[in-house]
């Protein structure tokens, strides 16, 4: 894959489970500065969590990470993503390529309106997969956790399932493609604690496999699920807000013993 | 604060006597007067517009009952019209009506479709996309007669020549089987696509804007490029909505009379060239009827109807469609 991503391959020796490293300077859109020095490193086979209090910039953080917000007028990045030892901003990268590698799962369930067996064989059609398809949708399935409840109605639509349950196919017809990072951008914050409760058990399953990031605003879910925190806050000055990384470390440390206040103040609840 | 049950209760469920101090008081009674003059006025608008499109209906059948006793099915079949020797079949305008729309539906669809993709898909910046499409619905204002004019002066004479080629080169092909000498079906086919060009334009840019954020996010989110996205994602999501378009198209070619009046030709035959002077329905009602008799009216009410009922049966199958592709799909 390497080939397709990039020519000057540098390979990051030193850390060998690092699979992002993501040195966020500057993210702008248009004049607004909306994150500002922060940086990120995501380590293969765990979960890095994202929190912060609302507008600190954390999913704009993951999002800059596949490049979804090239989709946005006005996105400006300054600094590097460094993808297993390319840099995904790099000169002349598609970013239809990084995306590729890097699955993205939303907050808003967003099946398309296609059969539940469609939806998930997009990927594998969009990447000109020769195998079984049947094979990898059923595995996807699987691995999302939702083959069970779908495997006599594939050809229904996506749209049809409950909302729990459409989440978890867009989690299917992410990981069909196995790609390398799944970025989940509070992927549970549509849908009830009973669902929420069966995507966190599927995502502490699928570190297995795969490395995630996810963004959370429910510091509950971070400490259930996530290996390592990242803490963002949003500096509100100038009538301007800029997110910014205030703390990372092992969740543990972050929620046991933090190192600075503004942690310490969020995670206890002392935070406006 | 103290809550008594009306006296009046037994009439007025729910009606509680709330100190007058309280914020909290049940609607006025003007403003319950408002709001059920407007669903009285809203209910009468609905029954007004039933009750003409029936009234129109019935007319148009009980006007058409002589046409039908005298002349039966064989009026369906039948292929000579001479009002001189009262013979009226209206097979070849049946015949031209179904033609010339569908190709009109094919080219119009074809450039409407596209447009409407173009417009929508993120391939101008927004402004220039929303000065195209104003042009665009510009073209649904012009009036009808002064497409026709357009199409005699401008569309005949320039693809005569290119027609002429076509019929020498490819005869052999039905389609190309006779020369253009001057109205045909193929300029009344193009004029019309134009016609129906916007209504098929703007149906379909609404569609695709309809498709939500999040499921264009979700095709570029798994790594489709721009046309990916469009062609496997925003197109299909979008399909009922477009097919809709098409239908309402199909609706409005099959009725358009005054260009085709100018531009079909009027002549009553039977032909698969495209370059062959034919007739339509609407065509043939609008010429007739200023010299109609008491007999003619009643064939000619006779031919109003069966195009009604072909409009119709469009508009049915359409929905039909539409409902066969969203079956299972709650949301």
């Amino acid at each position: 894959m390497s080939s397709t991503m990039q020519q000057q391959a540098t390979p990051d020796i030193q850390s060998a489970t690092l699979v992002m490293d993501c040195k966020l300077d500057k993210i702008f859109y248009g004049n607004f500065l909306a994150v500002r020095d922060s940086h990120v490193p995501i380590e293969k086979n765990k979960i890095t969590g994202f929190i912060g209090p609302s507008g600190c910039g954390k999913s704009t953080v993951l999002r800059s990470l596949n490049r979804m917000n090239d989709l946005v007028e006005g996105f400006r990045f300054d600094g590097y993503v460094q993808f297993l030892g390319q840099d995904v901003y790099g000169k002349g990268v598609d970013p239809v390529v990084v995306r590729r590698y890097i699955g993205m799962v939303f907050q808003q369930p967003n099946p398309f309106s296609m059969s539940i067996f469609d939806n998930v064989a997009f990927g594998l059609r969009l990447n000109r997969y020769k195998g079984d398809i049947g094979d990898r949708v059923k595995q996807a399935l699987q691995g999302a956790a939702l083959w069970d409840e779908v495997k006599d109605k594939l050809k229904v639509s996506g749209l049809a399932l409950s909302g729990g349950q459409q989440q978890r196919l867009c989690i299917a017809r992410a990981i069909a493609t196995q790609p390398q990072v799944l970025l989940m951008d509070e992927p549970c914050s549509a849908l009830d604690p009973i669902a929420t409760r069966r995507v966190e058990e599927l995502m502490v399953e699928l570190k297995k496999d795969y490395t995630i990031a996810l963004v959370t605003h429910n510091m509950q879910q971070a400490t259930r699920v996530a290996d390592t925190t990242a803490f963002f806050s949003v500096d509100i000055s100038e009538g301007s807000r800029t997110g910014y990384l205030v703390e990372f470390g092992p969740t543990y440390q972050i929620f046991e013993n933090p190192r600075e206040k503004l942690t310490k103040d969020y995670i206890s609840g002392q935070f406006s | 604060m103290t809550y008594k049950i009306k006296r009046d209760a037994m009439e007025k469920p729910f009606a509680l006597d709330v100190d007058t101090d309280s914020i909290c008081q049940p609607p006025s009674s003007s403003t319950l007067l408002i709001d059920r003059t407007f669903r009285m006025f809203a209910r009468l608008g609905v029954f007004v517009v039933l009750a003409l499109v029936v009234a129109l209906v019935l007319e148009i059948g009980v006007k058409a009952i002589p046409g039908i006793q005298k002349y039966g099915l064989d009026m369906l079949t039948g292929t000579v019209w001479d009002v001189g020797q009262q013979q009226f079949g209206i097979l070849p305008a049946i015949w031209g009506t179904l033609y010339s729309s569908l190709i009109a539906l094919l080219i119009g669809g074809f450039f409407g479709i596209s447009m409407a993709i173009f417009l929508t898909q993120d391939f101008l910046p927004a402004r220039l996309a929303a000065v195209f499409r104003t042009i665009v619905e510009l073209l649904a204002a012009i009036p009808s007669v002064v497409y026709g004019l357009w199409g005699i002066f401008v569309v005949i004479p320039f693809i005569r020549p290119l027609t002429d080629v076509l019929n020498e080169s490819f005869g052999w092909i039905p389609f190309f089987s006779s020369t253009l000498s001057g109205p045909g079906l193929l300029p009344a086919a193009l004029v019309l696509a134009i016609m129906i060009l916007p209504t098929i334009a703007a149906v379909s840019q609404d569609a695709l804007r309809s498709v939500p954020l999040k499921t264009k996010q979700a095709a570029y989110g798994m790594g489709a490029t721009h046309w990916e996205a469009i062609l496997k994602v925003m197109v299909p999501t979008a399909a009922t909505g477009i097919f809709g378009s098409l239908v309402l198209g199909l609706g409005r070619a099959l009725g358009e009379t005054m260009a085709l009046a100018m531009l079909v030709g009027n002549s009553n035959q039977i032909s698969l060239s495209l370059f062959a002077p034919a007739n339509t329905l609407a065509a043939l009602l609008a010429l007739n009827f200023p010299e109609a008799g008491p007999n003619e009216i009643g064939v000619l009410m006779y031919a109003a109807l069966v195009l009604m009922v072909i409009t119709l049966m469009v508009n049915i199958l359409g929905s039909m469609m539409i409902m066969y592709a969203q079956r299972g799909v709650k949301a």
